[in-house]
């Protein structure tokens, strides 16, 4: 009993203490803020979910824009999530990152008329109308893809370069496609090795399996891997570090998770699209039920080629790899996606 | 005076439980410097404040009531059913399916189809471990633990290969006719909560369970072959049959949690949608000493727990969330135990004092 009455009173204690500090508190005024719901993975995947989030502290330090977040688990949270920020009276753009969220930013998007909407990589059907509320924000992964490929299939002196992918969708499936259509490209002699992860979420979060398909494949004579597989990717790395191989990093510049390994990265600027649409609705000149598409001609996806990387890439490949690019922009070349 | 001491004790118990963990759970909030107040205030008016938090809570805990139940009947039969994960997966794939490939049906033979399905698909994977535990003597944890992984790989076949649409982690709708009506087509102020009515079929089978665990003779059975299986067996009571009917009746109810997310709120089956509640029926049981009557309120608190953590997911990280969860389990268990034995001690002075008088 003389427990108790001591958890008691240490805990009285405490609300006191709250109390206190919540008197001190001032009403802040009301502005607008930015709602952000992430895709399973969540924040800390070193690829999609933080660059996601560097967009949000981007908008923050220029446009000034506060934001939340929220990390939801599986199953009926997404939703929920959305609405939650959708109901808070100050928030004026709400962003889902990832396909999954398709079915719920729709019906959200469609319950809150009032309020903006975002969604990166939704999966996008022309049959279905998107609610004039809501913006598709799509990337050409296969373009980038391309590029990797041909620089790989350029590079190789095996003639053997791999792909690992994270969990088998048809998203990932448009990095496979744009990566060996652009190593066929370059080079009609170069195979393909072909991996995957697994067929869930999980799939992106599990570096051991990544580590293990890559020794698999460059133990089959492929020198260079490209990965698309969030967290899983690490795992390629450590491979490529240990039998002094090269991988390529996906989705934001990976060069600094094994320096001197990483040939390049396929860069999908997430963070890029997620500050346009901030300050879109900001400048009031947000115009949603369409999809808004980040290819190569606009930068949306690219490849890395700077101080870090020029040593393994020489000139007259890099001049190739350009050419490439002028190529598909121009449209003289196009990029199958599946 | 004895009853009143009691319902004192059993009503004072969680409370303190609650403020404990609250306040343990402020100096982490404290410490990440937000405003443990600010988050309380948030977690109980979005989660109790309105009928939509409600709703949501409600639906929560909706599975969590049916693994609850999986997993006690299975514990007043001495038997540990780790395996309500796996159940629960194989029978909401099923209700999925059926709910499908039977689209033509009428909804009147639909509907109990798709809860026979639901029931049968986890049954199949109760009656397993059922089976290995009465004629070999194979420990069940490990063997219901074994079919879990089981159940979630053949999924993931099958809804990445087999049954699925293009582009998502899920399997085709089931038809109108097999859904379970919502609660805000009842109750407007529930709008936009995924509370169904398969809540009330949870409650329903609540109350059948306490019937047949407490006025039936095969309950009666069930329940001393838990007690003590040896002195069961001597009485003539067929102990090995009552190991294969608990399990696979424990596997049926946790294949009925599927009901919840298929017939009532997506019309599909999703991977990965059942977030652990499966395990989280361990504790439900647990907690609620096995009641099936305590497992639905149970349920509800837990309910509260994780929409609640949902919610204050704007101001503190998902993690503390996570914390601040178990922090209120732990304490709620270990005071429990702390007030059973003060309980006692209470009974010991009072037949003391009674002898003495």
């Amino acid at each position: 009993m003389r427990l108790f009455t001591l958890l008691l009173t240490i805990t009285l204690i405490l609300f006191l203490v709250g109390c206190a500090r919540k008197a001190d508190q001032q009403e802040q005024p009301t502005k607008m803020k930015v709602g952000l719901v992430f895709d399973v993975g969540g924040r800390g995947d070193k690829s999609f979910n933080d660059a996601a989030y560097r967009g949000l502290e981007k908008a923050k330090k220029e446009l000034g824009m506060d934001f939340e977040y929220i990390e939801p688990g599986p199953g009926a949270d997404r939703e929920a999530a959305l609405r939650q920020l959708a109901n808070h009276k100050d928030i004026a753009l709400i962003f889902g990152i990832g396909f999954i969220f398709t079915d719920d930013i729709t019906t959200i998007a469609r319950e809150f008329p009032s309020k903006k909407f975002a969604c990166v990589d939704y999966t996008y059907d022309s049959t279905r109308p998107l609610p004039p509320n809501l913006v598709a924000l799509l990337f050409r992964e296969e373009e980038g893809s391309f590029l990797v490929g041909t620089l790989a299939a350029l590079l190789t002196k095996t003639n053997v370069i791999g792909f690992i992918g994270g969990m088998q969708s048809p998203l990932i499936k448009k990095f496979e496609a744009g990566y060996i259509a652009g190593a066929r490209y370059a080079n009609p002699k170069c195979e393909v090795l072909v991996g995957y992860a697994g067929t869930t979420g999980e799939a992106f979060k599990n570096p051991g399996k990544g580590k293990e398909l890559a020794l698999g494949q460059y133990t089959r004579g492929a020198d260079i891997i490209y990965h698309a597989s969030g967290v899983t990717g690490l795992g390629v790395f450590e491979a490529a570090r240990e039998l002094k191989k090269l991988a390529i990093g996906v989705d934001s510049d990976q060069y600094h998770e094994a320096p001197g390994n990483i040939l390049t990265s396929m860069t999908k600027i997430v963070d890029t699209a997620v500050f346009q649409s901030i300050k879109a609705a900001k400048e009031s000149t947000f115009v949603g039920g369409r999809a808004m598409i980040f290819d190569l001609k606009s930068n949306g996806v690219d490849y890395v080629y700077d101080q870090n990387n020029k040593s393994l890439i020489p000139d007259d490949v890099h001049t190739k790899v350009e050419e490439t690019r002028r190529k598909i922009v121009s449209g003289e070349i196009t990029v199958p996606y599946q | 005076m004895q009853t009143l001491t009691k319902l004192g004790y059993n009503i004072a118990g969680p409370v303190l439980a609650l403020i404990i963990s609250f306040a343990i759970g402020g100096i982490f909030i404290a410490i990440i410097g937000k405003d443990p107040l600010a988050v309380y205030s948030q977690f109980f008016s979005d989660t109790l404040g309105n009928a939509y938090g409600i709703g949501q809570v409600l639906f929560k805990a909706t599975p969590l009531i049916f693994t609850g139940l999986a997993s006690a009947i299975c514990f007043r039969a001495g038997l540990f059913n780790i395996g309500a994960e796996g159940q629960l997966i194989i029978g909401a794939f099923c209700i999925a399916f059926v709910g499908n490939v039977f689209g033509i049906l009428p909804a009147i033979f639909l509907l109990p189809l798709c809860i026979l399905a639901g029931f049968i698909g986890g049954a199949c994977w109760g009656i397993i471990p059922g089976l290995l535990k009465a004629t070999f003597g194979a420990h069940e944890v490990i063997n219901t633990i074994m079919m879990n992984f089981i159940a979630a790989a053949l999924v993931n076949y099958f809804v990445s290969n087999v049954f699925f649409v293009p582009a998502t982690v899920h399997t085709p709708d089931i038809v109108p006719a097999a859904h379970l009506s919502r609660l805000d087509f009842f109750f407007e102020s529930f709008h936009g909560a995924p509370v169904n009515l398969s809540l009330f079929i949870a409650i329903g089978a609540a109350l059948l369970l306490h019937v047949y665990l407490w006025k039936t003779s095969l309950g009666y059975e069930l329940r001393a072959t838990g007690l003590n299986l040896n002195a069961a067996r001597y009485a003539g009571i067929h102990v090995e049959r009552h190991m294969i009917g608990t399990l696979t009746l424990g596997g049926g109810l946790a294949g009925l949690a599927g009901m919840n997310f298929v017939m009532g709120y997506k019309h599909y089956f999703e991977l990965g949608f059942s977030e652990g509640a499966g395990f989280i029926g361990i504790a439900v049981a647990l907690l609620a000493r096995n009641n099936p009557i305590g497992i639905v309120l149970t349920s509800i608190f837990f309910g509260i727990l994780q929409y609640g953590s949902l919610t204050i997911n704007t101001i503190v990280p998902k993690e503390l969330a996570n914390i601040l969860q178990a922090i209120v389990i732990l304490c709620i268990i270990v005071l429990s135990k702390v007030i059973d034995r003060h309980m006692v001690r209470l009974q010991k002075q009072s037949v003391a004092a009674e002898v003495h008088a």
